[in-house]
């Protein structure tokens, strides 16, 4: 391993912006990396993690500002020429080839090879052995990689992107699908790396492994970094409250996305009752009810199971235990179309790939899931979806062309209030609304932010999940607060401040200290 | 820091292991195509006296030699989870060719079909590497554009070439050792060396990997842009010289030759355990799906009565069971 | 306030807005670009024998290519629409006997029963398309042959044979039956439950799922409709060609169809169907072919251009979708 000589950062990132068609991911991102140095880097959805990862590892290339590596600039038109200069990363989902041998995914590009350059498999077998070896890790190297469990998978990743001569290793939510043994196992392994001088970048959200294994921390919010320092001098309160970007000391009351006044529902039946959700590694028997008319707030960080939950309730997520029953009658078990037609309406996370359809026009998107109402012996009535589509698109203000536009050429706000329509034309009980308001302009977010509390006032359950502390508290008539999978608290009335939302999040679960 | 290594086998593999039926499952992908060849082999063997005859199994191996030189390429192809639709047009082409070289003397006979099928290759693949445009559509071009290009050599296919009997590429088509066609002797000989690149390079790696997982491939450093187009040049290069060795067989360029044949080759390869949706398959399993198509043909033929398009129903049908098990297969994995 | 693309630099944007517009209407340019050039240099084109021949020669294949359209719409393929062919035609003899009706029902129903293999394998087994209609490429002109015995049969029943040589209003049965299923597969794209959630699942399968569409029965469905489209068109091929040849009828039609469905601006990766552009798809194609061949320049340039059309309505499409 060579060492700088001198105590200087071994990576130097400095002043890097990254801009995607006019939208800004990266502004001016500085971040220093001491040799043997586990630094963590956090921040929530949309922060710009990711498109500082890949900058790092020669993903993308910066539109401004530089990168040192060892005190020498560093340019890389690709992720191969940082693998080469010593930058791995080790992500969660792809990083290997599923379908080949550990041995084979553990030594690709680099197999040891006999005279005439053919591959010397009795080697190659040994060499992998003794590699996951020295990491505890006991199995037979010979073994497809995909028939190994995801940690076994994981440390396979790990131990490839070191064993290359690494000297920054990035890792991009190790543990999230880990067992805590191998938990520990993984924490053996950073912590061996950086008795060799390797410097890791450390991304998680679960607080109590950061604290343990970090030493410095870097928190990006909206393309910035609005923190850099040694993570032991920060409290975990201001590192939630750094995350989700509301100061502790200064939470407003009744602030301007205020939606209207709390709503008095307590005393009803609950429309919606979902109880004892369990998925391995997912979630951990949350219990979530809603009653008509009250807007219930999913709290949590990025990964706490917030958008799993909403899954769960709309029979898209298959479950290990648990049921849902809507206005007293259970659903089937990961059915969408039965929930459905119970009344459940899902406004996805990912408006892309699980929203629109990009390909077909307002119209259609808005007529998709009600077209079973829209529609008598398979043909569709034109006038009623006409009706419906003109009702919607002026009710939510739609701003197209025409109700004949592409869906894909709408801005994200228009597209947004598409799929509300969608699923207000389905004339639905209960609305569970996964990030409303994300990447949709302030005008659109406010007119969102409306129509939801006045669905409220309506009469429906809805379940709002949303990383604007703001929004959440302030929109919500409760609070469930998750971690790691597990409900960890509950707010409501006076006890519903955006602070102690934030103390939840951080004093949850945290034994260790 | 004495803490980091206590548990030294933290992690076993003792909950991931595989199923019994998922190692049946697996087995049967791997090696059914081989089983079933043999019980085939041997119920035809009792049945027919005149199936296990040398002359028989020669000719079981000559006819089915050609079809597994164009599916070795297509077994390549496939593993990166690509398709090679064209294979068909460009064997009539490399024989076509071949029969039409042939007056500069045996060696273009050969030559000239190697460079056109290569090069036809190696601009699909650029098309589908660098352009990235669809395999599956490119390669469906260059079905026709092959043919076409074959139909203006062959004055719209009016003119057969001949390739004189006593061309040397004629004696190397038609002539045989121990009972056994050249051409047979040729295709073991390309098979190991296909089986060395498969499964003891580093090509062969990168080509696994890319079919496994495109995205996952390019991070680990394999490059990709050469492995696919070096798969469709190999399968360029493999489906002309077959043509041009048939035609030395057939003393002629047919013109007519090769339609449907891509169908052919790309079941004897999913017949033979190599996913279609790629990362998995090997050279051996095709070996055993091209034997196959050939021994229910032979046998069906032996039965007399029965019209030879029983080997159409029995191969459709073994491709769906094949294709069944595999997918049946590779969700299980994926839901673990 | 405006949509993302405002920071595209202005010469891609362009660029991916003429291959968006070749992509929609490249098609219907390029036939009347060619109809324009075979009037001043075709001899005897502009008469209505010709036009006649041509739209009869077209017809099978733009009844096929509805069916492709429709799968493509899903992000599918069908290979098997050749075979299916076959298999008609080596039905409707064996059953003629019985009349016309009962021999074209049986002929119809072996496209349906093709479909429903395809369907299952595809919607409920979960093979890729591509692989699922690809056993019964191979299979199916082998169970035709089986049932046929693998003989040509001449068919002499007339009223069968006129269907492939009438003519209604002065226009050939085919042609009539074509256009019919032209208006009609327009209306089931557009006014059915089926032909929306057709193109949604094409388009989105996670977002239609989630907005819980019944997705595996619309897909088992789209293969039965294209397997009963290709029994139609086989039906009319075996009318017209007053015999029935399970070995050669339908060969290459899988290409043809999928060449047309591109070439008319449906996209391979699904999520729209354009049923007119399909026709002018097969349209182009066959003009292509009938000007190079009236003007003694072979089949073998006929095919090239082909492949060279194919090409270039992927590389638009494909430039069309990165917008």
């Amino acid at each position: 391993m060579s060492v700088p000589d001198e105590e200087g950062p071994l990576l130097e990132v400095s002043g890097v912006v990254k801009r995607f068609t006019g939208v800004l991911a990266l502004d001016r991102v500085s971040l220093e990396l001491a040799p043997g140095e586990v630094h963590a880097l956090v921040g929530e959805n949309g922060a710009g993690k990711s498109t500082l990862i890949k900058v790092i590892t020669g993903v993308y290339r910066p539109d401004e500002g530089t990168m040192r590596l060892a005190g020498r600039p560093a340019e890389f038109a690709g992720p191969l020429e940082a693998q080469r200069a010593g930058i791995q990363a080790v992500h969660q989902e792809i990083g290997l080839v599923p379908a080949l041998s550990v041995a084979r995914n553990l030594l690709l590009g680099r197999e040891p090879r006999r005279r005439f350059g053919t591959l010397d498999v009795g080697r190659m077998h040994r060499e992998a052995g003794e590699i996951l070896a020295s990491y505890g890790i006991d199995v037979d190297v010979r073994r497809p990689l995909r028939s190994l469990g995801v940690g076994v998978q994981q440390m396979v990743a790990l131990a490839r992107a070191v064993s290359v001569d690494a000297r920054v290793v990035v890792m991009d939510e190790p543990t999230s699908s880990l067992e805590p043994r191998e938990v520990e196992t993984l924490f053996g392994v950073v912590r061996r790396l950086r008795e060799r001088a390797v410097s890791v970048i450390y991304v998680s959200h679960r607080l109590d492994e950061l604290y343990r294994i970090c030493d410095g921390v870097t928190v990006l919010r909206d393309g910035r970094v609005v923190h850099q320092g040694p993570l032991a001098e920060l409290d975990r309160l201001r590192l939630v409250s750094l995350m989700l970007g509301r100061p502790v000391a200064d939470v407003r009351q009744g602030g301007v996305t205020r939606f209207s006044g709390g709503h008095d529902a307590a005393r009803e039946t609950p429309v919606v009752e979902a109880s004892g959700l369990t998925r391995r590694h997912v979630l951990d028997d949350v219990s979530v009810a809603i009653r008509p008319g009250e807007v219930v707030g999913l709290g949590g960080l990025l990964g706490a199971g917030r958008t799993e939950t909403a899954k769960a309730i709309a029979g898209a997520l298959p479950l290990d235990g648990g049921r849902v029953t809507v206005a007293g009658t259970p659903l089937r078990r990961g059915s969408a179309a039965a929930a459905i037609r119970a009344g459940v309406a899902l406004l996805p996370e990912d408006r892309k790939a699980e929203g629109v359809i990009g390909t077909l026009s307002v119209r259609e998107n808005i007529a998709l899931a009600a077209l079973p109402r829209l529609s008598r012996a398979g043909l569709v009535s034109e006038a009623r979806i006409d009706r419906i589509v003109d009702t919607f698109m002026r009710r939510l203000r739609i701003k197209a062309a025409g109700p004949h536009q592409r869906v894909a050429e709408l801005s994200g706000g228009n597209q947004q209030k598409v799929l509300l329509a969608r699923w207000l034309a389905t004339e639905p009980k209960i609305l569970l609304l996964d990030e409303p308001t994300r990447g949709i302009d302030v005008g659109a977010k406010a007119e969102v932010q409306a129509l939801i509390d006045e669905l409220a006032e309506d009469g429906l359950g809805v379940l709002l999940i949303s990383a604007d502390l703001e929004e959440l508290v302030e929109g919500s008539d409760r609070v469930v607060v998750l971690k790691d999978g597990a409900v960890v608290g509950e707010l409501s009335g006076g006890d519903l401040t955006e602070e102690r939302v934030m103390t939840t999040i951080a004093d949850a679960g945290g034994g260790t200290p | 820091m004495t803490e980091s290594m206590t548990a030294t086998a933290a992690v076993t593999e003792a909950a991931a292991g595989p199923t019994g039926r998922e190692r049946a499952f697996g087995l049967i992908q791997r090696h059914g195509a081989a089983a079933v060849l043999v019980l085939l082999v041997a119920i035809g063997s009792f049945a027919f006296d005149r199936f296990p005859t040398g002359a028989n199994l020669g000719n079981i191996a000559i006819t089915s030699s050609f079809l597994a030189m164009v599916a070795l390429g297509m077994t390549f192809v496939i593993i990166t989870g690509g398709i090679d639709l064209s294979v068909g047009s460009v064997f009539a082409l490399g024989g076509v060719l071949a029969a039409y070289a042939v007056r500069w003397g045996s060696l273009a006979a050969l030559l000239l079909p190697l460079a056109v099928c290569g090069a036809f290759g190696l601009v699909q693949g650029l098309l589908i590497a660098r352009v990235r445009l669809a395999p599956f559509i490119v390669t469906l071009a260059g079905l026709l554009g092959a043919r076409g290009l074959l139909l203006s050599i062959s004055n719209e296919g009016a003119t057969t070439y001949l390739i004189p009997r006593g061309a040397v590429i004629a004696r190397v088509g038609q002539g045989s050792l121990f009972g056994v066609g050249y051409p047979v002797y040729l295709t073991l000989a390309l098979f190991v060396v296909g089986a060395v690149l498969l499964q003891r390079t580093r090509f062969g790696q990168s080509v696994y990997a890319i079919g496994g997982s495109e995205d996952a491939a390019e991070l680990m450093g394999v490059p990709l842009t050469r492995t696919k187009v070096a798969v469709y040049v190999m399968s360029g290069l493999l489906a002309g010289l077959a043509g041009a060795l048939n035609a030395a067989r057939l003393s002629s360029g047919v013109t007519i030759l090769g339609t449907g044949m891509e169908l052919d080759v790309i079941a004897a390869v999913v017949i033979g355990g190599t996913l279609l949706t790629g990362g998995a398959g090997s050279v051996s399993g095709t070996v055993a799906g091209v034997l196959l198509l050939g021994v229910i043909q032979n046998l069906i033929n032996q039965i007399g009565d029965l019209s030879s398009s029983y080997q159409q129903v029995v191969s459709g049908a073994f491709l769906a069971a094949v294709v069944v098990v595999q997918t049946y297969l590779s969700r299980v994995q994926r839901l673990r | 306030m405006t949509t993302e693309t405002a920071a595209v630099p202005a010469s891609r944007f362009d660029r991916a807005r003429l291959l968006a517009w070749l992509q929609d209407y490249g098609v219907y340019a390029a036939i009347a670009a060619l109809i324009l050039v075979n009037i001043a240099i075709t001899p005897r084109f502009l008469t209505l024998e010709n036009l006649r021949t041509q739209l009869v020669q077209v017809a099978p294949v733009v009844i096929v290519s509805f069916g492709m359209a429709l799968v493509i719409g899903t992000e599918g393929v069908d290979l098997s629409v050749g075979s299916v062919m076959a298999l008609t035609t080596a039905l409707i003899p064996l059953y003629l006997g019985y009349g016309v009706v009962p021999a074209v029902v049986a002929g119809l129903l072996g496209g349906v029963a093709v479909g429903l293999v395809n369907g299952s394998l595809v919607a409920f087994v979960g093979v890729q398309p591509i692989v699922a209609t690809l056993a019964l490429f191979v299979g199916g002109r082998g169970i035709a042959l089986v049932v046929a015995g693998g003989q040509l049969k001449d068919v002499h029943d007339q009223t069968l044979l006129d269907l492939g040589s009438s003519s209604l209003a002065g226009i050939p049965l085919p042609v009539v039956v074509a256009a019919v299923l032209t208006v009609v597969v327009m209306a089931v794209v557009r006014r059915t439950t089926f032909g929306r959630r057709l193109v949604a699942i094409g388009g989105n399968r996670t977002a239609s799922e989630l907005s819980g569409l019944p997705v595996r029965r619309v897909l088992l469905l789209v293969y039965v409709v294209s397997g009963l489209l290709a029994a139609v068109a086989g039906t009319l091929a075996t009318a017209r060609l007053q015999a029935s040849d399970p070995s050669s009828l339908g060969l290459l039609m899988e290409l043809s169809a999928i060449t047309a469905v591109v070439v008319g601006g449906t996209p391979l990766n699904g999520g729209r169907v354009r049923v007119l552009g399909t026709v002018a798809g097969a349209l182009l194609i066959q003009l292509v072919r009938a000007t190079l061949i009236k003007h003694d320049l072979a089949d073998s340039i006929a095919q090239m251009v082909q492949a060279v059309i194919i090409l270039a309505a992927v590389y638009a499409a494909r430039g069309a979708g990165r917008r």
